[in-house]
């Protein structure tokens, strides 16, 4: 066992993980972070995407001693201590982007990144952006449109309510 | 207006807070004190005798608690199957045992035998790859033609042969069918698979048994639609513990599909053995188990014919199809391929004559079920590919063709066993036409051509029956179980109310849905109304949410419920008031004296019933609580027309979808955001049996798409924004919200537009090609193209 540390939603979070622990299992079983999501096993579904010192990461693909001593944000720390949900939040339920919920954490957090690096995008920087985040439920359109009014974009010309 | 709240509003999720905080309780999130995990040591051959497991290997390594095989089973249950099929013989299907741990056979690769529970998953994973299994490997059946030749493998040696059944419908009508076809004008003759296709809800499933030694009460959390029915099969039929000792729980799911609706051996597993163990136990699928033990969906083979007269209306149709139920009976599997697909047959046409064959084959496969859809899909796939063909090989436009032949007047009965209450194919045809901007499409294919591309346009229609279903019909049709839904509404004194269904929702939005229309009814705030859903200990019995039917059915009952609060208040009021019964009357959450100023809020007499001190005892029980069950009288019957435009590439084959436009005829609406989500998701699933998804075995059973690395799931980039319409509305006539569903049409309506269009723009590239199977993927395409 070793001990890892790392600051999670900017608090100080430790624990003793094995070597192949996961750092999305360490999230989950041992910070009881659940709202990271396991879809699948080979990386495909993105349901489990993280911030690493500010970086997308799907955290099924990297041990939680990688994360030794790095910034992890995580969904439970994007909405505004009171509650208030955040922009990219607040604009998934404006616009119906998410139905069963389970892949919506990941899908939130890579819209983070994806709209830190590119603040406007285009439908196609979006749809290409998320070809690692697979939804069942939505068909992506609410997905797309919600990233889209998130970036400040107006997305009433996009068809239906 | 739009309407901003109660029925017709698009009211926010409410549900949408938990979920985008991370706040979601889905059943991995739980863990009870001391559980330990099981890990299922699962078939890796697809046909084999088992000889022997061997696990004193495994039985000493660490953290190991306790190693199952099928010899712990024997006195336990076969996972049962809910629905028996009658053949055209009148003879009942065959009727496998299905094992909760494979003993003496393995029938299919991902077919459980031996169960490690341990520690720790890690423990648990690396003890049961000590575990020794004995297999002799047998020739596997996989191809469902050869499974029912004369000498094949069987699937189970004790059964006759590996036909489940043989399946006419109408049997009385063959003749005369068959007689219109020797007198048809034209016959358009098409052959075509509707692929097998995995589910995938992103959720995979999870399942943690409980069991308390001081209580004997038995607890399953899992990811289930239909906690109630879970609870009733695992109990009644397979390990024998009486309802009112086994609680079930289906917390937040993610997502179901179908695939979530059925009894799963992992179930009974940890259920059993936390009671063995003494412990809670708790399983969680990988994605990788998921493909090979969730039940697939479709897996058709048909060969489907269609006869016209010299005026080009359908005369005749006859349907012959194999399809595949695996190597078990999953829960309802027999009913998907017969009473969900034969009595759609006669889509939204008004063939007078119509007979369809099924034969339901085992195979060493995966158990195939109910997947989105389930059954109306395959039948709008044949049907709309057909007659696409038929307008084709007539030269006649396909939506003219379609038009003539419509049913329009109402009810119709069909010769397929149904009656279709109301509806409107001419109107959503014409929304259709409109949204799809037939008039630019020529436009459009030259400034595709003129990239070199080819553009093709596709158009279908549907009709689907949802609100499953009457109980005394389903029940003559082998069904067995009931198909009514049940709601419990407890007023509390302040005026709030807690509504209890037995309707599931695991992505549908019911807590918002629902809530609408108890708070419209009543006249108070959406916030006023709770929506209790998915735990069989506060939630009266229930069939749960699958076949577009929690609004039309659950609703209804729920509807029944609030009205009988409704009328019991008002006999409070009238007291209050010092008025007639007939004079008071409920308006924006206040009970009113007609013709006068008198009223009285509707807290003022939810508080009366609980603070019964001026209170007309003697004539009615204090307290606000009603429960009511309903049992539909018919289904409902959604439809829509559907169009698709894809630009293909013949140099690579590959194809894009440019326009997709639904029109949709769902009857009242409740949330029409959620509804137009509805349909989104429903045809990304459909687009994506059409142009992506396959689930592949090879010639030895072998599964080759069991991971996301192989089955191509759609992607944001594979799709484009969709037009959604659903306002043609002709609303339910028989259930008292006049809505008919809108989960499953989208899975239904979309594949055969897009297969259309991809054979509308071959065409005008010159090939010759009339079909192509799903899924037209760029290789097929290409193929197809050459020659």
């Amino acid at each position: 066992m070793t001990e890892v540390k790392m600051t999670v939603n900017g608090k100080a979070a430790s624990g003793n993980v094995e070597g192949r622990t996961l750092l999305v299992q360490f999230l989950r079983e041992n910070l009881n972070l659940t709202g990271t999501h396991v879809g699948c096993d080979t990386s495909q579904c993105g349901a489990c995407v993280v911030h690493v010192n500010g970086e997308a990461v799907k955290s099924c693909t990297m041990l939680a001693v990688e994360a030794n001593g790095a910034e992890v944000a995580t969904i439970e720390g994007q909405a505004a201590p009171d509650g208030t949900l955040n922009t990219i939040q607040q604009a998934f339920q404006d616009h119906h982007g998410l139905q069963c919920g389970f892949c919506t954490p990941g899908m939130v957090m890579s819209a983070a990144a994806l709209l830190k690096d590119n603040p406007k995008p285009t439908e196609a920087d979006v749809r290409h952006y998320l070809d690692g985040n697979i939804c069942r439920c939505t068909g992506y359109h609410n997905i797309v449109k919600a990233i889209m009014a998130a970036s400040g974009q107006d997305v009433g010309t996009i068809a239906a309510e | 207006m739009p309407k901003d709240h109660g029925i017709g509003a698009s009211s926010k999720r409410r549900e949408d807070i938990r979920f985008l905080t991370g706040e979601g309780n889905y059943t991995d999130d739980i863990n009870v004190n001391g559980q330990a995990y099981v890990y299922f040591l699962r078939s890796d051959v697809a046909h084999g005798t088992l000889n022997g497991v061997d696990t004193s290997a495994a039985d000493g390594m660490p953290g190991v608690v306790r190693i199952f095989t099928g010899a712990d089973f024997e006195a336990v249950g076969s996972i049962p199957c809910g629905w028996q099929v009658t053949d055209k013989h009148g003879e009942v299907m065959q009727e496998p045992r299905h094992p909760v741990l494979a003993h003496g056979k393995v029938r299919h690769v991902g077919e459980p035998i031996a169960a490690v529970v341990a520690e720790t998953l890690e423990q648990a994973r690396d003890a049961a790859e000590a575990i020794v299994l004995d297999i002799s490997e047998l020739p596997a059946v996989i191809n469902m033609k050869d499974a029912v030749k004369a000498g094949a493998p069987k699937v189970h040696d004790d059964l006759t042969s590996n036909l489940c059944y043989d399946w006419g419908f109408v049997e009385e009508n063959k003749g005369a069918v068959d007689q219109a076809f020797k007198d048809a004008a034209h016959v358009t003759t098409l052959e075509l698979v509707n692929n097998r296709l995995v589910a995938n809800p992103m959720e995979p499933r999870v399942a943690v048994g409980d069991y308390s030694r001081g209580t004997g009460d038995h607890t399953l959390f899992t990811t289930s639609q239909n906690p109630h029915v879970i609870r009733l099969l695992m109990g009644a039929f397979v390990l024998g513990i009486p309802e009112h000792k086994l609680r079930v729980v289906a917390p937040d799911v993610g997502g179901g599909f179908g695939t979530k609706i059925f009894h799963y051996q992992e179930e009974a597993f940890v259920t059993f053995a936390a009671k063995a163990c003494n412990r809670a136990v708790k399983w969680t699928s990988s994605r990788s188990e998921a493909f090979m033990s969730d039940a697939h969906g479709r897996d058709h083979v048909t060969k489907i014919e269609l006869a016209l007269d010299k005026d080009n209306n359908f005369t005749a149709l006859r349907t012959d199809t194999y399809a595949n139920m695996g190597a078990y009976l999953s829960t309802f599997a027999p009913s998907v391929p017969t009473w969900l697909h034969g009595t759609l047959m006669a889509g939204n046409y008004k063939t007078p004559l119509i007979y369809v064959n099924v034969k339901a084959v085992f195979t060493n496969t995966v158990p195939v079920d109910a997947y989105r859809g389930a059954g109306r899909p395959e039948a709008t796939y044949q049907l709309e590919r057909l007659v696409d063909k038929a307008a084709h090989e007539l030269k006649v436009d396909p939506i003219k063709l379609r038009r003539q032949n419509f049913i329009t007047q109402f009810p119709y009965a069909t010769p397929v066993a149904v009656e279709y209450d109301t509806g409107n194919y001419v109107a959503t045809m014409d929304k259709l036409e409109e949204m799809a901007d037939i008039a630019g499409f020529k436009k459009r294919r030259e400034a595709s051509e003129a990239k070199g591309k080819l553009r093709g346009f596709g158009v279908n229609c549907y009709i689907e029956a949802c609100g499953i279903a009457p109980s005394n019909l389903v029940g003559q049709l082998g069904a067995r179980a009931g198909l009514f839904e049940s709601c419990t509404v407890r007023v509390n004194a302040t005026g709030g109310l807690v509504v209890m269904t037995g309707s599931h929702s695991h992505g549908q939005g019911h807590e918002t849905s629902f809530a609408q229309v108890v708070a419209d009814m009543i006249g108070i705030p959406e916030d006023m109304v709770e929506i209790v859903h998915g735990d069989t200990a506060n939630t009266p019995m229930g069939m749960g949410t699958y076949g577009s039917r929690s609004l039309a059915v659950g609703g209804s009952a729920m509807v029944r419920a609030t009205e009988k609060i409704i009328a019991k208040a008002k006999k409070i009021a009238s007291h209050l008031l010092e008025a007639s019964e007939g004079d008071v009357e409920l308006k924006d959450g206040a009970f009113t004296v007609a013709g006068t100023d008198k009223s009285v809020a509707w807290g003022d007499v939810t508080l009366a019933a609980y603070v019964p001190h001026n209170y007309p005892l003697e004539e009615i029980e204090p307290g606000l609580e009603e429960t009511a069950f309903y049992d539909p009288s018919n289904f409902t019957y959604p439809s829509g027309a559907y169009a698709c435009e894809v630009e293909l590439d013949p140099e690579t084959g590959q194809v894009t979808i440019e326009r997709f436009s639904a029109a949709d005829d769902f009857g009242n609406i409740v949330n029409p955001m959620i509804v137009t989500g509805q349909v989104h998701g429903g045809l990304a699933q459909g687009i994506g049996q059409a142009l992506l998804e396959n689930c592949a075995y090879d010639s030895d059973g072998q599964l080759l798409s069991a991971s996301y690395m192989d089955y191509a799931m759609p992607r944001a980039s594979d799709l484009p924004f969709y037009d959604v319409d659903h306002s043609c509305q002709t609303p339910c006539t028989h259930n008292p919200l006049g809505v008919k569903g809108c989960g499953e049409a989208g899975a239904i309506g979309s594949p055969p537009a897009v297969v259309n269009a991809v054979l509308d723009a071959m065409r005008s590239g010159g090939s010759k090609v009339d079909h192509v199977d799903m899924p037209v993927s760029p290789h097929r395409v290409w193929e197809a193209m050459q020659g």
